[in-house]
């Protein structure tokens, strides 16, 4: 019994055709990539929106605001419906309006960048409060020697928010990494529909999903590991309280 | 106010006021004015409530044994609550859901005493697997925040009592469990938000929420955006409610403030 139930179990997932391996490696592979991307503009959007929310004018703080409180109101689900919707036709559109083609946006290009706004709603606060975090008086000191302010950001501020920042950020990341399931939703052949489709052809439904969960599981117990290492060296050289 | 409405904002409110206007008057809601549907959106907001309102006390109540057994249990308590948190947080609510439904559903039928069984008619439908997926996601990351405000609770207090000869259940009534509460409520609220966002993940196996309702407006009528953007203000109304009352709630607990 337990033989030919594993029999069957290393056949469904064998990496050959009749076995749904590859397919499902390669749906992972895309689930991943998607996620990087989706982390990546999430953190560019977020390092822009963190600065205006502390140094920007009144009408960019109201701004960025306003864009936090909806996203961090509204479903995923919703917003990436509405986005990808309004993403694709507003990019066709400007594509028109300057005489070029229609074309046809790819739902890997759509979802990177509908999941990238999200992020970048959640990674705004976490990266603000890792300013915040920022001793005061070395941004003045740094100000008052004339040090220009993109300068002052990239020798002063970002290295030192990091350590503060990582923490908020590997649960951004493991957010990103859960969040590209909704995108089966919209039908992009990820990791979760393509396991879906695998299950309900086989029948096995228990093995599919089971199989992608570790995947997951994975994924999840490695980034944990490695913003670990990453956050240990985002503090070398930071003296430890209590410590010598 | 004063403070509150500087000049920009009366400009932002006048731009936000005319993209409303624009929207009322030059978007299609025609089928908003449709008696089946204005009774459909009704009952899918209805269903989209009590299966979070359900699933958060579900959730809660599993979430506070998962937190004591991790913050104070032996190992053998332990080491399944961390694994079991580790397991709901660590994979996605929409595979938890789909392995529940899709798996157990292909399961049950073939299990001649369970398809004899009474409750029969209740499992084939899909709100139980909805119901029972949510709650246990709560019951994962809440097990998790619970940990820590178990621990959070100072020592000497649950020491004073024990040397006073409480009882471990009146200790845990009366001391542990309300303090630990107490500490997570302001995050409280807004793990009921994020809960609330994972709501219309249960239309992917056909109960019927709000969520479910609009994408049956949008096939029905062709009607793209406009059942989208009532959808967007219809969570932010929920999302709106459950601050407010978790902020009602929180300054009706007395808190010192140091």
């Amino acid at each position: 019994m337990i033989g030919g139930l594993l029999q069957s179990t290393l056949d469904y997932l064998a990496w050959s055709p009749p076995g749904w391996g590859a397919t499902l490696v390669v749906a992972l592979v895309k689930s991943i990539l998607i996620a990087l991307g989706a982390f990546g503009l999430g953190l560019g959007i977020g390092t822009l929106g963190a600065y205006g929310k502390l140094y920007g004018g009144p009408v960019a703080r109201d701004l960025l605001a306003i864009y936090t409180t909806i996203v961090r109101a509204v479903p995923e689900l919703i917003l990436i419906l509405i986005l990808y919707f309004a993403f694709t036709s507003s990019v066709n559109n400007l594509l028109l309006a300057w005489g070029y083609e229609r074309i046809q946006i790819s739902g890997f290009v759509a979802g990177i960048v509908v999941l990238g706004v999200v992020q970048g709603a959640y990674a705004t606060e976490v990266l603000r409060g890792a300013i915040l975090s920022v001793p005061p008086g070395q941004i003045e000191a740094a100000r008052a020697m004339g040090m220009p302010p993109l300068m002052l950001a990239w020798r002063v501020t970002l290295p030192q928010m990091l350590a503060a920042a990582i923490p908020g950020l590997a649960n951004l990341w493991l957010i990103a990494t859960k969040d590209t399931a909704l995108l089966a939703v919209v039908g992009y052949a990820e990791l979760t529909l393509v396991t879906r489709q695998a299950a309900s052809t086989s029948k096995a439904y228990f093995t599919f999903f089971l199989a992608a969960g570790a995947m997951y599981l994975a994924i999840s117990v490695l980034s944990t590991l490695l913003f670990g290492r990453i956050e240990a060296w985002a503090r070398r050289g930071q003296v430890r309280p209590g410590g010598s | 106010m004063q403070g509150f409405w500087a000049p920009r904002r009366i400009v932002m409110a006048g731009i936000g006021l005319a993209i409303v206007l624009w929207c009322v008057l030059a978007l299609n809601w025609s089928w908003l004015a449709n008696p089946k549907y204005q009774g459909l959106l009704l009952q899918g907001v209805w269903t989209t409530v009590w299966i979070l309102v359900v699933t958060m006390v579900l959730g809660m109540a599993l979430a506070i044994p998962l937190g004591l057994a991790q913050a104070a249990g032996p190992w053998w308590l332990a080491t399944p609550a961390r694994l079991f948190c580790g397991l709901i947080r660590g994979t996605p609510l929409l595979l938890q859901l789909w392995l529940l439904y899709y798996g157990l559903g292909s399961l049950f039928p073939s299990i001649p005493w369970i398809r004899g069984s009474d409750l029969w008619p209740i499992l084939r439908q899909a709100w139980p697997y909805a119901v029972l997926a949510l709650s246990l996601s709560v019951a994962g990351y809440e097990g998790e925040v619970m940990r820590g405000a178990f621990k959070g609770v100072p020592h000497g207090q649950l020491e004073a009592a024990k040397a006073m000869g409480m009882p471990r259940l009146t200790i845990f009534r009366r001391i542990w469990l309300p303090q630990a509460i107490r500490r997570v409520l302001p995050t409280l609220g807004g793990e009921t938000v994020l809960q609330m966002k994972a709501t219309p993940l249960v239309a992917t196996i056909t109960v019927v929420d709000i969520y479910a309702v609009s994408s049956r407006i949008r096939q029905d009528t062709f009607v793209v955006y406009e059942p989208l953007l009532l959808l967007a203000v219809v969570y932010m109304a929920i999302a709106g409610v459950i601050v407010f009352l978790f902020r009602w709630l929180e300054s009706r607990v007395p808190v010192k403030t140091a």
